[in-house]
Parts: C-alpha cells; structure tokens; sequence
C-alpha cells in the first residue's frame, strides 16, 4: 500500500529525508531550497529531533558533521551562493569520513545570479568544489517522485559508505508540483558501528571493505577525528607511507560499490542512432522530444544519469560509436564527461543559460538538425 | 605530577608539535585537571578544536576529540551538543581562530547561550601561521604582516562575548594555573555558553619581536599585568583575571527540549 499525494520537489526531498530517518538538520535560508528547512523546523521537534537555523552556510555544514558524530542522521539544504560556502567542510566531511546529505536546488549563478530561475550550474562544483581529491556521490532526481525516493537513497549511501552525498536538484524539480505515490515503508541503512571493544577499535581501519565501521561521540569509543591527514588510528600523520595509504582508500572507497551507486536511465536506445543524455529537470523535456522524434520516424533513444558523480561512464560507453546530444541548463558542464567517454566528435551540445527550462521543442529542433546531418 | 592526569592523554600520540617555552602546554594541562576535579567521565567528554597550535591540544587528550576547520569549531560543537545535550563540550579555540575567522559563530553560539564551555588560549598572535597579527595582537604590537606596529585596535574578547549573550565570561593566565583550572571547572558548571579567555605566550611568533628576551620574561610580564577583578582596577596594559562576568539566561538545547517536550502535550 502507498499514498497518492500531490507534493511539491522540496517538500518530497524533506519527506524523503524524514522517511529515511533524519534527526539533525541545520541550515541558512535561500531561495528556491527554504521549503526544506521550513518543513525541517515543523517536523523534527516533533519526533525527537533537532533543527536549527545557524548564523551562515558554513556553520550549517559544520553542525550536521557534529550531530552525525553523535549519531544523528543529518541534513542540510541551500542552492548556489551557500552551496560555495559550505565547500570547506563538505571537504572535512569527506575526509574525516562522516555521514551527511546535502541538498543543493540549484539556481542560475554565477554569483547571486538569477535567485528564482532554474540552472544546472553547479555541476561541476559538486565534482570538484571542495579542494584536494576526494570521492563525492551526487544524486540529481528528474521527477518530484525521485526527489522523495533519491533522498532515501542518499541517507542510505552516506550511511553505508560514511560519505556525504549530495542531492543535485534544479529549480524545476524543487518547486515542480506532481503526484507521488509514498511508499508506506521504505529501505533504510544505518552505519556500520564497530562489532569489537574500545581498546581494539580502529576509526579508520584500511579493511577490505574500504569503509571502517563508525562509533558515535559518546558511546565509549574515545577517537580522535581530524581534517589532517591521519593513520588509521585517526590521528595526524606526516608520514608518506601512512599518509599514501589513507588516500588510496579514501579516493577509492566506492569503487567496489559502482554498480550500486550509479543509477541512470535507459529508454529506447537499442536501435537508437542519437542518444540524448540528459539529466534533472531538463531529462524531462528530452525524453519528451525523443519521443516526438520517433513518431517523426527518428532513431533517437534517451539515456540519464541519475547519479552523476560518480558518472556512470561504464554503461555509457557501450554507446560509443554513436551520436550524443546533450542538453544542459548551463554553458556546457557533464558534456565534458560525455565527451570523455565517447569522444568529443560524437557530442552535440545544446545549453541554455538565460534562466529558462529548455523546452521539448528546443530539443527537437536540434534532434532534426543533427539527424539530417547523421544521414 | 603528570602521573596524576596522565590517564587523560593518548601518550602515543606524542610528542607535541609545540615549541620550547610555550604556554599552551601548561594550559592543556589546566584543562585536564578541571575534567578531573569535575570527575567526568572521559566517554562523555568532547573536546572540540578549530585550527592553529591551541587547537592541536584534543589530539593529544584521550576523550572524544574533533579538530575541525579554521574558526569552526564553535559551528560543530553546536551540533554536537544540539543533537546530544548530554555530551560534556569543551571548545579549544586560538585567539585568531575564535576571534576572527569564527568571530561570527562566537557571537551566535553567545548569543544562543549554548552549554558550552568554550577556552579561548590568547596568545596574542597567529600562532600556526608563523606570526601574523591577529584581532587581539595589541595596538603597536608587531607581527610579520604588521612590521611596523600594529595599527588596528584589539576585540575585548570577553565584552564582546558578554554583548552577544554569554552568561559566563573569565580570564586566567598561564602563569596563573591554579586559577586558570578554577575557573575553567566555574565555567563547565554555568549552563550556558562560557568563555575563558587565557593570557598564553608565544616566545617565538610574537616574544622574539616584542623585546621578549626569554619565555620565562612573558611568565613574568603575565604575573606583573595581571590583576584580580574586584580588587584593582586594570589601567595601561594591565589585564583583569578572574571572573570577569556571570548572568542567568535561558540555555539553547533546554529550551529545545522544553519545545519538544510541549509539542507532546498539544
Ligand atoms: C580557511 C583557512 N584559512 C587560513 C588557514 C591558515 N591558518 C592556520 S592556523 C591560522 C591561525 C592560527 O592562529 P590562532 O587561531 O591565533 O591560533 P594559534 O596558532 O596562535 O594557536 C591560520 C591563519 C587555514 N588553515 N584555514
């Protein structure tokens, strides 16, 4: 049994959150994300949890890593500006391995850009936005429905692979208003804590599993956690030897779980002879111009990272050899994955950055153009 | 005696990474003689830090201890301390740390009047960083980017605490360790945000351009300009010690818990 109900993107990601289990969330307001924190604010006193409203964005970032700590599921919300801000302990998190999810509604930037106009801007600032090499999921939903069962998934990520994950949303999906079907149960991961005693414990075990198990604050696993580089012990280290071991692990944690992490979307691709990547809010009017391509006869199929860090380039490359469009809501930012993997000659690009969704039509046009030219 | 507080500390995790003569070495181990007169218990301490050489110290120490970003640490404890209200939360903060990088999370954590007992180790200087001035270097005091003599006028660290909201604010030395640990155990007992700000030295990043000849000539300049609150007014560059404030207000995570709690009854 599930419930029909007519929601709106942000809405669906706070359900998905609570559904999923968050206890913490600290945040800043800004446009379009604050629905999420205003659903926080009502919700989480409500059910033994905490929010609150912290001073910036930095802060904010800050305090979900101390409250996961504890062993609270933990959250954050923003969009471009604050999205900056929180980098440097997006960063800390990464490093010190904690738990956390952070949900950007992207908007047009760069700067304060276009507050209340969707973008797909911040790509690449998902990927690479906080300084040094580091693994990062970002998970970027299509439809209200995926904004509430991605957030389940990223709690169930960050939880499993102690990782902070990013939910990659667009305006169009934040705001959008559609039915969800809510699932009256949902699979939920919690952390993996530590099966031995205190004294044998080790926070930061280099295991096969490439994810040492965690203990809270206040559990009686007295540990050191740190942003500098740390033995397995967790505590600071300058040693190559040591410091080279922590990073193989920590760059390649998620590589055993690739086929689980990487989600996307396959639709009429078998005889397809221009696929059209597209993910978010623009995969929407994309998957609907590759339809009206077929009925027009055209041999167009659709293919949509849902994660798209790590980017699924495994399952794109088996479509080498043929055309790619990709239409973005920013001068041109996963292309480049694409383009990696099935070479820059096969890829067409279609970006649109005065603030407006790209249109099925936009699309379209651009599929004829391409397909004469194929033929 | 070392012994006597030795089981505080992860002793492999030694040596330090401080330099000869300075002060926070004596301050961690004021601290720590608080934790054990207060007779916590070591599962449910945190000891929270930022970055710079005070914030090294949790490394050293055998509680739960999170060194974090650069002026964060208050922003973290918060969570901690929101999330787990009975966890015990000891931020240890440089003066450029809290002051200015965190000087905006200082002011919020003051004025949510969070329990948390925050130690600020003033050293008058960018310690970490090799000698920069920082927002409480004292005017005309020289550091490597202000050569000739700083021009900017220091924060009151403990006025701008009291303006913000903090219900507790007192000031110690390095020198005056008995004190020192006194009042770190009076600020753990006030619930709500408590700041002691204590006087340190740094022989080499700030005595060596400030005729300081030797660490021991900053113990003493510390012991002469020192002057106990109530008893003496702090002219030139004395400095008050002692409990320089304390007030009642209503503490963030109670008030939370107060929330929760009514929103059952509705
Ligand atoms: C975001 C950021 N900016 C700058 C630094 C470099 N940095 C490290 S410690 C420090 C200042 C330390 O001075 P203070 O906080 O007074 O502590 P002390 O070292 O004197 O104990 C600076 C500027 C950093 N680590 N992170």
């Amino acid at each position: 049994m599930s419930k029909a109900r007519l929601m709106q993107g942000n809405e669906a990601c706070a359900e998905g959150a609570l559904a999923a289990g968050v206890k913490f969330y600290a945040g800043y307001p800004i446009t379009p994300s604050t629905e999420i924190a205003e659903i926080m604010a009502e919700k989480l006193p409500l059910i033994g949890g905490t929010f609150i409203q912290m001073e910036d964005e930095i802060g904010s970032m800050a305090a979900i890593i101390g409250a996961s700590l504890t062993g609270a599921k933990a959250l954050t919300a923003t969009s471009g500006p604050g999205f900056s801000l929180k980098q440097e302990n997006l960063g800390y998190a990464i490093a010190t391995e904690v738990p956390c999810v952070l949900v950007n509604v992207q908007r047009a930037g760069p700067s304060t850009g276009l507050p209340t106009s969707p973008a797909q801007a911040d790509v690449m600032q998902a990927r690479w936005g906080t300084h040094g090499d580091h693994p990062i999921i970002a998970l970027c939903p299509s439809s209200v429905q995926e904004c509430y069962e991605l957030t389940v998934k990223a709690f169930n990520f960050a939880e499993e692979f102690r990782q902070p994950v990013i939910m990659l949303m667009d305006e169009v999906v934040g705001h959008l208003r559609e039915k969800v079907e809510l699932p009256d149960a949902v699979e939920v991961v919690e952390r993996k804590k530590p099966s031995v005693s205190p004294d044998e414990y080790i926070p930061y075990a280099n295991n096969e599993s490439m994810i040492p198990a965690m203990a809270n604050f206040g559990d009686g696993y007295r540990y050191h956690v740190t942003g500098l580089t740390h033995g397995e012990n967790g505590l600071p280290t300058g040693k190559p030897a040591v410091a080279e071991k922590y990073l193989e692990r920590l760059t390649r944690k998620l590589d055993p779980y690739l086929d689980r992490i990487q989600l996307y979307e396959e639709i009429l691709l078998e005889d397809a002879e221009l696929i059209v990547v597209a993910y978010g809010g623009p995969a929407r009017s994309a998957l609907e111009a590759v339809h009206a391509a077929r009925s027009e006869g055209l041999n167009v199929g659709f293919f949509r990272p849902i994660t798209i860090w790590p980017f699924p380039q495994e399952a794109l490359e088996k479509y080498a050899g043929r055309q790619f469009l990709v239409p973005e809501m920013n001068s041109g930012q996963l292309v480049g994955e694409i383009e990696r993997v099935v070479g820059r000659r096969q890829v067409q690009r279609l970006n649109r950055i005065d603030g407006e969704l790209i249109t099925p039509d936009q699309i379209l046009q651009r599929i004829r153009e391409v397909m004469t030219h194929v033929q | 005696m070392f012994s006597e507080i030795a089981q505080y500390f992860r002793t492999e995790a030694l040596p330090h990474i401080w330099c000869p003569g300075c002060g926070i070495g004596t301050i961690t181990a004021a601290i720590v003689r608080s934790i054990k007169t207060l007779q916590l218990d070591q599962n449910n301490v945190v000891i929270v830090s930022g970055i710079g050489c005070s914030s090294r110290m949790p490394g050293y120490l055998d509680f739960n201890t999170l060194h974090t970003t650069h002026g964060r640490a208050l922003a973290f404890a918060t969570g901690i301390k929101a999330s787990r209200p009975e966890l015990d939360v000891f931020v240890i903060m440089g003066d450029g740390d809290a002051s200015a990088i965190g000087g905006n999370h200082f002011i919020h954590a003051a004025r949510r009047n969070i329990d948390l007992t925050a130690i600020i180790i003033n050293n008058s200087i960018y310690g970490m960083t090799g000698g920069q001035s920082s927002p409480m270097t004292p005017h005309d005091k020289r550091a490597t980017t202000s050569p000739y003599g700083n021009l900017e006028r220091p924060f009151q660290i403990l006025d701008v605490a009291k303006a913000a909201g903090a219900t507790y604010g007192a000031r110690a030395t390095a020198f005056h360790n008995q004190l020192l640990t006194k009042l770190i155990v009076n600020a753990y007992n006030n619930p709500g945000f408590s700041v002691v700000e204590t006087i340190s030295q740094c022989p080499v990043s700030y005595g060596r351009r400030n005729k300081f000849k030797t660490p021991a000539d900053m113990l003493m300049w510390q012991k002469e300009h020192a002057v106990m609150i109530g008893q003496k007014e702090a002219v030139g560059e004395d400095f008050s010690i002692g409990e320089i404030f304390k007030s009642e207000a209503p503490e963030y995570t109670g008030e939370y818990a107060k929330l929760r709690q009514r929103l059952k009854g509705e």
